[in-house]
């Protein structure tokens, strides 16, 4: 039976809190497992926790105009509108979200939405590493879309459908229907458009929290700073979330969402462990060159 | 000469506050109209007075003090031969992440200020802008005997000898160079004054605006920024 629409938003809401703690709890453990990597202890794996109670908990806060405080208000709303039209758990009540009433399209729409909103509130801060962060950004944005699209592209051309549920459903049956055994050149293109959508080591030079060129929000600070943290926890899990339900099979229940998640956010701190950090040049030419083709190749492979 | 302008001033605040040429006795207000800039380039800036929140007292303040004292962001700024020390720390060695302490590349986002060693007077008026941009409460930590009393730049002709005559210091950490571990515990004093709610410098400097813009427009001749910054 399909629950009413006030139950549909408190699940809605429960879902959206299930999904913040938890990537929250995913950026604490992987900041633990690089340190452990660089022989280190490492920060507790509730740090994220306590800088958003800390960063919240600022007495004062500047604002440079309308456009700067709504910035972080369109970043968030593009990680929880990520979130919100993909069916976390295939199956559940609480953690199908709205993923009848949207599409893929919408989807991807969000992904780059909050990243737009943002660049736009960035600029209004005036500093001048703000708009080199955002034009860094968005290149970048634009080169890791390419592959990313192109696999889009492929798995719908694949399944015949935009519907994420319908994808999730077609790769129910055994692990040899995911869309990483059956179209595995679309999901290697869109996992390195994944390295550069988390902003991990080699594509880590868009936002360096800790270094000079800190990115768009070099002006953000206090409960400003601590909503775009937020989102930096939602949209992980959104992102993760989407990526597990187009190649990896989705999830039935809660346990296999998390492990699932766990291990492609992983493949992030794997390769960024490795590896140094490209320029932004570097990293245009990188994404258009063999993850496009590999891309090319996904779409050509099913189109014909 | 110097030893007696030094010590004079830190035990009459009265004394610093008359410097030649600028009238202002203690608790009345100096003329605060950004008045080292050019009149067309006045309008660029706010003269407003920094407004003292808090302290306040509760449950709730409680937690944040403890969240404050685990979530230490300090900013990347290195003032003197001091900072060489703050490197260190990043490393698996010394590691001060398992603290809850990172570095912050700007003022806006970070809560710590370690003023590395000597301060000279060209840098001290960097000093002010930044820990003026800082969001309360912000804490200072000052290293080494220069920020003290001057240490061996004790009567050189272009450095500060005591930091807290222009910015309020909650930690201090004695040495010629204090090694990191040395550091390591100030950080750990840092936060258990933090946690007991003493840390409340953002109030101190709100509260002594005029004694602390007077000590700075005392050393720093060519002041051609705001009064105050944010």
């Amino acid at each position: 039976m399909e629950p009413s629409i006030p139950l549909r938003i408190a699940y809605a809401f429960a879902s959206l809190a299930v999904i913040t703690v938890y990537g929250l709890l995913l950026i604490g453990s992987m900041a633990r497992i690089s340190a452990k990597v660089q022989g280190r202890v490492g920060q507790p794996v509730w740090q994220p926790f306590i800088d958003i109670v800390k960063s919240s908990g600022k007495r004062n806060s500047i604002s440079h105009g309308v456009m700067f405080w709504l910035g972080p208000v369109f970043r968030l709303a593009g990680g929880v509108g990520t979130y919100m039209f993909v069916p976390a758990v295939l199956g559940s009540v609480v953690f199908q979200n709205f993923s009848m009433s949207g599409d893929l399209l919408l989807v991807m729409y969000f992904i780059f939405f909050g990243q737009l909103g943002m660049a736009l509130g960035a600029s209004e801060g005036g500093h001048p590493y703000s708009a080199i962060g955002v034009s860094r950004g968005l290149a970048q944005m634009t080169a890791f879309e390419v592959p990313f699209a192109l696999s889009i592209i492929s798995i719908a051309v694949q399944y015949g459908t935009l519907d994420i549920t319908k994808i999730v459903m077609a790769q129910q049956g055994g692990f040899l229907n995911w869309t990483l055994f059956t179209n595995p050149l679309a999901v290697v293109a869109a996992m390195i458009a994944f390295l550069g959508m988390s902003g991990h080591n080699p594509f880590s030079v868009v936002i360096a929290p800790q270094e000079i060129p800190i990115g768009p929000p070099t002006e953000y600070q206090s409960n400003l700073l601590g909503m775009l943290q937020t989102n930096r926890a939602v949209f992980n899990g959104a992102k993760l979330v989407l990526y597990m339900n187009l190649f990896f099979g989705g999830a039935t229940n809660v346990p296999v969402m998390v492990v699932k998640t766990f291990l492609i956010y992983f493949v992030n701190i794997f390769v960024g462990q490795a590896f140094p950090r490209f320029r932004t040049d570097q990293a245009i030419r990188f994404f258009l060159g063999v993850p496009t083709l590999i891309g090319i190749a996904a779409v050509v492979l099913f189109a014909f | 000469m110097s030893d007696i302008k030094f010590t004079r001033a830190l035990a009459d605040p009265d004394h610093a506050l008359k410097p030649a040429g600028r009238p202002g006795p203690l608790g009345k207000p100096l003329v605060l109209a950004n008045d080292g800039l050019p009149e067309e380039e006045k309008a660029w800036f706010c003269d407003a007075y920094p407004t003292a929140s808090g302290p306040y007292k509760g449950i709730l303040e409680n937690f944040l003090n403890w969240a404050r004292s685990k979530s230490l962001w300090i900013l990347g700024f290195g003032t003197g031969c001091g900072a060489i020390e703050l490197r260190p720390l990043m490393t698996s060695r010394f590691d001060m992440y398992r603290f809850g302490i990172q570095p912050r590349p700007t003022p806006r986002q970070s809560s710590v200020f370690v003023i590395g060693g000597y301060a000279s007077v060209k840098t001290l008026k960097r000093i002010v802008r930044s820990y003026e941009q800082m969001m309360g409460p912000k804490f200072v930590v000052a290293l080494g005997s220069c920020t003290i009393n001057g240490g061996m730049y004790w009567d050189s002709y272009n450095t500060i000898n005591a930091i807290e005559h222009y910015i309020p210091v909650d930690v201090y950490i004695a040495g010629c160079m204090p090694r990191p571990e040395a550091l390591l515990a100030g950080f750990k004093e840092l936060q258990r004054k933090i946690r007991r709610g003493e840390c409340e410098g953002a109030v101190k400097y709100a509260e002594n605006f005029e004694w602390y813009k007077a000590n700075q427009k005392k050393v720093i001749h060519d002041w051609n920024m705001p009064d105050y910054n944010y």
